[in-house]
């Protein structure tokens, strides 16, 4: 076993993990982390997408002992400790871009990375950003609506009150 | 009946309320199944066979029962108290049901078959171990094609069934009395010079629902009633199967169906991996979890679709059909799942589909192979129909030289002709085929495209375009018991609720459907919502537990509005019953001189009034109430529908399709649909987009793939391809309104829609782009090499004659 330190979603965590370990269940058996989720074996689902040093990778493809020493922010972190919602999470919401919600969190984090690297994509821009993340029930259109919706009302805000609108609100220093 | 016309502006009915479920999924605030950690929980990994046919000629589990963490090891040999798994419907007397146990026996019969079970005290434990069972197998001759299994010299799937036969299964106008003789129709076609007659044999690719959660099983069997978590469609039914075939009792069993990611019918299933946990955790008395891997899904979740259909249309010259004749082979897979072979016989009664046909047959050879089973996946057997009747009105169309929209419109049922007694024996309620089709001809700008289509093949584009149609209806709601009475369905179709009205005025909804994406929390808010006049937010769901409800027949073939809506309509107007002499009471009045709006009793011709709210809280206190009245408010109510639900509209698709590299590309897609009254369009809108989403995946990507000695060669998600979001079209969608008549609210069904109508609107726009090339055919899916394939070879069949 390896002792690994990580910061999950703002809080110093500490983990005995095999070196087989994958990051995904360690943060789901270890760390109770089970908003992040597991959809295949070949990291073609993108439903455990987390953000890794603020860019989103697919957990199941990071060797726990990969991460040791690093920030991983969560879908359980996202929104705000007042439990105010991150814009992406409020898109969702409000353009319907989730029904069963297995490969949201995956979703989610993927968006907030693709709108950290790109704050304000064009549809082709979003449907290509979040390709790595497969979802069966919604056909896309309200994800792609709410990372559109999103995108505008994080510049909106930046305009407003220029905060940064790469970090998720939860992680926000 | 109840129309929008007659709801005030203020009501939850039509309104696009957001989702109640949603704040929970997306702050990872679930409950799936496998996030369940009991104390002492052991964790199962199964052994699976890695070929497709054999005899199991020894297992040696030493190395594994000795491995680190491992709690025991069984075969199928150590397990005398499994049971067979169930079937739930029994199509024809003729029914062959071979044995499928839980874990194989002696045998097995496809990748993936269930070998031994490794139980340890961890996830990683178990599978270590599991590749430490050392089967040994003596591999048989197998059959992957279901017509070469009807050959005379084909290996047998079950040589001690005899046959490869399941089940035949027939229907015709003449024994129905609703239509000609058949034969004798295409017999006077083909003598007749007005007349033509046109045979197609089409084939539907195997498919699989592929819900993202992977499945997962718990079972805690320390409580007083065995309790079981399972990722299911159908928590009910599953506890039902189970206790009828499982050493458990059904009163000692509870089933949980908690958070679940996703099913699709995918999820509607008993299977031998729930079985397995259950007997596992009753040996070992200690709670159990399987969660199954992709891979593990792929080959053992049941898959869909898997038809050879020989079509035989005939038809005046005028495009006026005189006789439609169906002849399927559905391909089983190796073993029946509860409604396998009754899948491809829902489809019998939609070949018709929205067309006057005087003549029809439906005969279907159910057959066994070397794969896994086949069962139901969103639309299950009706999609396989839509598909026939609509690439055949596209090939009449083509054969007469006419527009693909004006020969469906020779045929179809007129507005005025409803409700339309059918050639298949059901009776359509409503319905408005002109009104959808001009709405989508022009959202389409369809002479725009026509127009353009002329210009590039005037040009000779390398990209054609192409024009893909579909005018549907489907058969859904499921079901009235009587009718599955008729068929030999194991189950009645009716569907329970229970509203329970709270003293501080919320209100809990228990519904026997159980949700998993659909939106039920918010829906059926929005109905009880109506009838109570208790605001939205103080209504709850409970749902998917059978301890805190006791009824109920589950969520499949859109069942879950139009029969479990009224189900929850009619407990919540029991509740008004109930409130009205307590209210009279109260207002020191005659029951018959309340009138009764949204939640509110007054007293006719004054102001004076009490609210559901107010009587709720009387009716607990119980200190005022008539003589005789019993303390409580809840009501109950079963709803068993008279007939089906028939949504109906029209797909148009523009494909373009690159010639030279064989690339088919989804240009614009548009759909208007008729599903009724709309509860909440924004999840109408959402059940669409998937809807098609998985439809176009059938048409353009999706196919299971198995070798010829039986290896699944699409066994991963890398290899099996579910459309990502650039993979599809923005949708363009519209609703055209005609109202059911079979229920009050004038709803119909909506989740299935999608997957029946896109794959022959993709596919008969492909071929209309390459008609021109001497394309006749191209099977699903639409795959770049099929495509170009096929232009190769018309162009070199061409080449030759010329």
């Amino acid at each position: 076993m390896v002792s690994i330190r990580l910061t999950v979603d703002n809080v110093e965590r500490t983990a005995e993990v095999e070196p087989r370990t994958l990051l995904v269940h360690a943060l789901r058996e270890q760390l109770g982390k089970v908003g992040t989720v597991v959809g295949c074996d070949t990291s073609n689902c993108g439903a455990c997408t987390v953000l890794l040093d603020g860019e989103s990778v697919k957990s199941c493809s990071v060797l726990a002992v990969q991460a040791d020493g690093s920030t991983v922010d969560t879908v359980q972190g996202l929104a705000q400790p007042d439990g105010t919602l991150h814009p992406i999470q409020q898109a969702f919401h409000e353009h319907h871009g989730l029904q069963c919600g297995y490969c949201t969190p995956g979703m989610l984090m993927r968006a907030v990375c693709l709108l950290s690297e790109n704050p304000t994509p064009t549809e082709e821009e979003v449907r290509h950003g979040m390709e790595g993340n497969m979802c069966r029930c919604t056909g896309y259109q309200g994800i792609v609506d709410a990372v559109m919706a999103a995108s505008q009302a994080m510049s909106d805000s930046y305009g407003a009150n220029q905060s940064s609108i790469a970090e998720p609100a939860g992680v926000a220093s | 009946m109840t129309t929008t016309a007659d709801r005030p502006d203020t009501a939850e009915v039509g309104q696009s309320r957001l989702r109640k479920e949603d704040r929970r999924l997306l702050t990872g605030r679930t409950r799936w199944t496998d996030n369940l950690e009991l104390p002492g929980m052991v964790h199962l990994a199964l052994v699976r066979s890695p070929v497709a046919n054999a005899t199991i000629t020894g297992i040696d589990t030493t190395e594994a029962a000795a491995a680190p963490g491992v709690v025991g090891v069984w075969t199928g040999e150590d397990l005398p108290e499994q049971g067979a798994m169930p079937i739930a419907w029994t199509v024809s007397d003729n029914l062959k049901v071979p044995s499928l146990m839980p874990l194989a026996v002696g045998t097995v019969k496809h990748v993936g078959d269930v070998v031994a079970v490794v139980a340890a005290t961890s996830k990683d434990a178990a599978d270590d171990a599991a590749g430490m069972v050392d089967v040994s197998y003596d591999e048989l001759l197998v059959v992957m094609d279901p017509i070469a299994a009807l050959e005379a010299d084909s290996p047998l799937v079950h040589p001690e069934l005899g046959t490869n036969v399941c089940a035949t299964w027939g229907m015709d106008s003449v024994a129905l009395g609703t239509g000609g003789d058949v034969e004798e129709a295409i017999r006077a076609a083909e003598a007749d010079p007005d007349q033509v007659v046109i045979r197609r044999t089409l084939r539907q690719n195997r498919i699989t629902p592929a819900f993202v959660e992977p499945r997962s099983i718990v079972v805690d069997p320390t409580a007083e009633q065995v309790t079981m978590w399972s990722a299911t469609q159908v928590p009910h039914i599953l506890r039902i199967l189970l206790a009828m075939t499982q050493p458990v009792d059904e009163h000692e069993l509870r089933v949980i169906a908690p958070d679940v990611g996703g099913g699709f019918g995918g999820k509607l299933q008993a299977t031998r991996e729930e079985a397995l946990v259950l007997l596992i955790a009753l040996r070992l008395q200690l709670p159990v979890k399987y969660t199954e891997t992709r891979m593990e899904s792929m080959q053992s979740a049941h898959h869909a679709r898997d038809q050879v259909q020989r079509l035989t249309l005939a038809a005046r010259k005028d495009g006026t059909i005189t006789a439609f004749d169906v002849d399927l082979v559905a391909d089983m897979g190796a073993y029946l799942g509860i409604l396998t072979a009754g899948i491809p016989l829902l489809g019998g009664f939609m070949f018709n589909g929205i067309y006057k046909i005087p003549a029809y047959r439906f005969f279907c050879t159910d057959v066994f192979t070397n794969k896994v089973m086949t069962d139901a996946y969103r639309g299950a057997g009706k999609p396989e129909a839509t598909f026939g009747i609509e690439r055949m009105m596209d090939e009449l169309a083509v054969e007469l030289g006419l527009d693909p929209i004006e020969v469906r419109r020779r045929n179809w049922i007129n507005p005025d002709e409803f409700p339309y007694a059918t050639v298949a024996g059901l009776t359509y309620d409503s319905g408005n085929y002109d009104q959808a089709t001009d709405r989508a001809l022009e959202l389409f700008d369809y002479d725009g495209l026509r127009a353009e289509q002329a210009r590039r093949r005037e040009s000779n584009d390398p990209v054609q375009l192409g024009i893909g149609v579909c005018t549907f209806v489907e058969l859904s709601g499921l079901a009235p018991s009587r009718v599955l009475g008729s068929l030999n369905y194991g189950s009645g179709g009716w569907e329970h609720a229970s509203i329970r009205m709270l003293p501080t005025g919320k209100v809990e909804v228990a519904a026997g459907t159980t949700p998993h994406g659909q939106g039920h929390a918010t829906a059926f808010a929005q109905l009880v919502s109506d009838e109570l006049g208790i605001p939205f937010e103080d209504i709850t769901l409970i749902s998917g537990d059978t301890a805190t409800v006791p009824r109920g027949m589950d969520t499949y073939g859109s069942r879950s509005l139009v029969v479990g809506g009224m189900a929850i309509v009619g407990a919540a107007r029991r509740v008004v019953e109930k409130a009205r002499p307590l209210a009279a009471h109260l207002l020191e009045a005659d029951p018959n001189d309340l009138e009764y709006d949204r939640g509110t009793f007054t007293v006719r011709g004054t102001d004076t009034s009490k609210t559901i709210p107010e009587i709720a809280l009387a009716m607990w206190l119980a200190h005022d109430l008539p003589d005789g009245m019993e303390a409580c408010l809840d009501s109950e109510s079963t709803f068993d529908p008279e007939n089906f639900s028939y949504p109906t509209g029209t797909h148009l698709a523009a494909v373009e399709v690159d010639t030279e590299t064989g690339k088919v590309t989804l240009r614009d897609y548009v759909c208007v649909q008729d599903v009724g009254v709309l509860v909440n369009p924004m999840i109408v809108d959402g059940q669409v987009h998937g809807g098609l989403t998985q439809g176009i995946g059938q048409a353009m990507y999706e196919e299971i793939r198995y070798s010829e000695d039986g290896q699944l060669t699409s066994g991963s998600l890398a290899d099996y391809l579910v459309p990502h979001a650039p993979d599809v079209p923005r949708y363009r969608t519209d609703t055209t309104v005609t109202h059911a008549t079979t229920n009050t609210l004038g709803v119909k069904a909506v989740g299935e829609t999608g997957t029946t109508a896109a794959p022959p609107a993709i596919v008969n726009g492909v071929l209309d782009a390459l008609r021109p090339l001497g394309v006749t055919d191209i099977t699903m899916p639409t795959t770049p090499l099929k495509v170009w394939s096929a232009i190769q070879a018309a162009r070199s069949e061409k080449g030759g004659a010329s």
